[in-house]
């Protein structure tokens, strides 16, 4: 099953609370799988900065002695803030090419979450209410962010199975489906030259938009000609710096609800994820047309 | 009338109340309030009752029913009124994909859209939708009538048995062996039945019905190289 939430907000004023919102959302579809669960959210930025999140199983060792090594090698001011397993790492925008390098140098094991420059991604196994928890996202604000609770069926419940996923820069993707060609897609975009670490169907089905993008398509257009290739089921919501977009497979099976008022735009998949939304009942509630790319934009 | 707040009694409490209702119930109005979008609401009854639920429901509302009325005062979840057997079930906002799917009898109405799939594989129930209908509605329907006011999508009545289709607005494509047919007497009474039980001010000569060419669903030998 799997379900997903995603919250984009127009009025300023709730963005203090978007990691409130959106960890309610989350936690009230967890009976849609209670393997893993995560959340992205867009937060503040700084100009000429660029923001990772990053991954460790040792988080306590790795993270003291990071900032200084990143430093050194970085050849610019490096700031952390850790959250649990995982850290955010800020560093100049003209380091950015080096990061990865140099990330893997101090230690390889340590994965990145999220690239980009307001973008955070923060996810493990366990239940929304866990994982919301324990990354504190209540207390985060942000301006929209999506989230997805996984239950497995194309791969092992591990953290780097969990949703979302990074795409392009400030860009991610969660699932709710599966593809059915993820196998021979795979092949297609390593022999292309592309990463992709895990055996997850999703991770391919971003990885294919990342390469998309790179070959010079937009974001809608990169979601357009995933209609066309790829083979399963697929509601999927995508988190860019400026907004998100949805899009559902032509057989749309796999549930989809939004709703919009003044104050912001939702998606769930299944309405329980909206109604403790503010003045939800007044809200313009739909279900959004298979094969139809959807975007909001601040 | 019976007030049950679902949010502090909870789902299981309600129905098994429901459950309890016999066909000579004194308990024949209910009020069923934060539905907040949960599922299974007032499945399988089989009593002569009214149920209204005052706010929009999750998956499979009015699941089974027989006999009894169901009004959702907001919008529904996927498989609304999923088998029914009998009895009304009545929507005032818009209906999730396989509304109706399987249903047996009685009359199922929606006053807003239908998502996909509307009357999958219905077996003698009729439904009203006063919107429009997402593609694959209708698919292996075999006995029932499908009224639609506004339009239709993709592969309408793909695989059609004998159920009866009448779409007021555009068709956008009809599905494998579905065709257009003649309009006779005996459905625009049909329809001016329906239209009246659903409270749909549509006029049935508006309509056009689609019916099976009966081509499909009966083996042809000249298509025995097409297996």
């Amino acid at each position: 099953m799997c379900g997903i939430v995603g919250l984009f907000l127009k009025d300023n004023s709730l963005e203090a609370n978007l990691g409130n919102l959106l960890s309610d959302m989350l936690i009230s579809m967890s009976d849609r799988g209670p393997d893993s669960a995560g959340i992205a959210i867009y937060a503040d930025k700084e100009t000429g900065r660029s923001k990772f999140t990053i991954q460790s199983e040792n988080a306590k060792t790795d993270f003291e002695a990071l900032p200084n090594y990143l430093s050194k090698h970085l050849n610019c001011k490096v700031e952390t803030k850790v959250n649990d397993t995982h850290s955010v790492v800020i560093i100049d925008e003209s380091a950015t090419s080096k990061f990865s390098e140099a990330l893997a140098s101090f230690n390889p094991e340590i994965r990145i979450m999220s690239r980009g420059s307001s973008l955070e991604i923060y996810k493990e196994v366990g239940l929304p209410k866990q994982v919301t928890q324990r990354f504190n996202i209540p207390q985060m604000s942000g301006r929209h962010g999506i989230g997805h609770t996984r239950m497995a069926t194309e791969s092992a419940v591990t953290t780097m199975g969990a949703h979302p996923f990074n795409t392009g820069l400030d860009q991610c993707l969660v699932h709710n489906g599966s593809l059915s060609n993820h196998n021979s897609l795979r092949r297609r975009l390593r022999r292309e030259g592309v990463h992709i670490e895990t055996e997850n169907d999703t991770e391919v089905g971003a990885a294919y938009l990342t390469w998309k993008m790179q070959n010079g398509a937009t974001l809608g257009e990169a979601l357009e000609s995933s209609l066309e290739d790829l083979d399963g089921f697929f509601t999927f919501l995508v988190g860019t710096e400026d907004g998100f977009g949805v899009v559902r497979d032509p057989i749309a099976c796999k549930p989809a609800v939004m709703a919009e008022t003044d104050q912001y735009v939702a998606f769930g998949s299944e309405y329980r994820a909206l109604v403790n939304l503010p003045e939800i009942e007044s809200a313009h509630v739909w279900e959004p047309e298979p094969a139809t790319v959807y975007f909001w934009k601040h | 009338m019976l007030e049950f707040d679902l949010q502090e009694n909870g789902l299981r409490k309600l129905n098994s109340a429901l459950h309890d209702q016999k066909e000579n119930s004194n308990q024949t109005v209910w009020k069923i309030t934060n539905p907040k979008g949960s599922h299974a609401i007032a499945v399988g009854i089989d009593a002569p009752i009214e149920v209204n639920i005052e706010g929009s429901t999750g998956y499979y509302c009015g699941g089974m029913n027989k006999l009894a009325n169901i009004n959702v005062k907001g919008s529904v979840g996927p498989g609304v009124a999923e088998n029914m057997m009998s009895g009304k079930v009545v929507i005032d906002g818009d209906a999730s994909q396989y509304a109706g799917a399987t249903g047996h009898g009685g009359l199922l109405v929606i006053k807003g859209n239908a998502s996909s799939r509307c009357g999958i594989s219905m077996k003698g129930i009729n439904i009203v939708v006063h919107g429009n209908i997402g593609h694959m509605s209708a698919f292996m329907a075999q006995s029932g009538t499908l009224v639609v006011c506004g339009d239709a999508g993709d592969a309408l009545g793909d695989s059609l048995y004998e159920a009866k289709l009448f779409v007021r607005g555009n068709v956008k494509s009809l599905g494998a062996d579905c065709e257009k047919k003649e309009m006779r007497p005996e459905h625009l009474e049909l329809l001016e039945q329906l239209l009246s039980e659903a409270e749909c001010d549509a006029k049935p000569e508006e309509f056009t019905r689609y019916g099976s060419a009966r081509k499909l669903y009966n083996f042809n030998i000249d298509n025995s190289d097409a297996y």
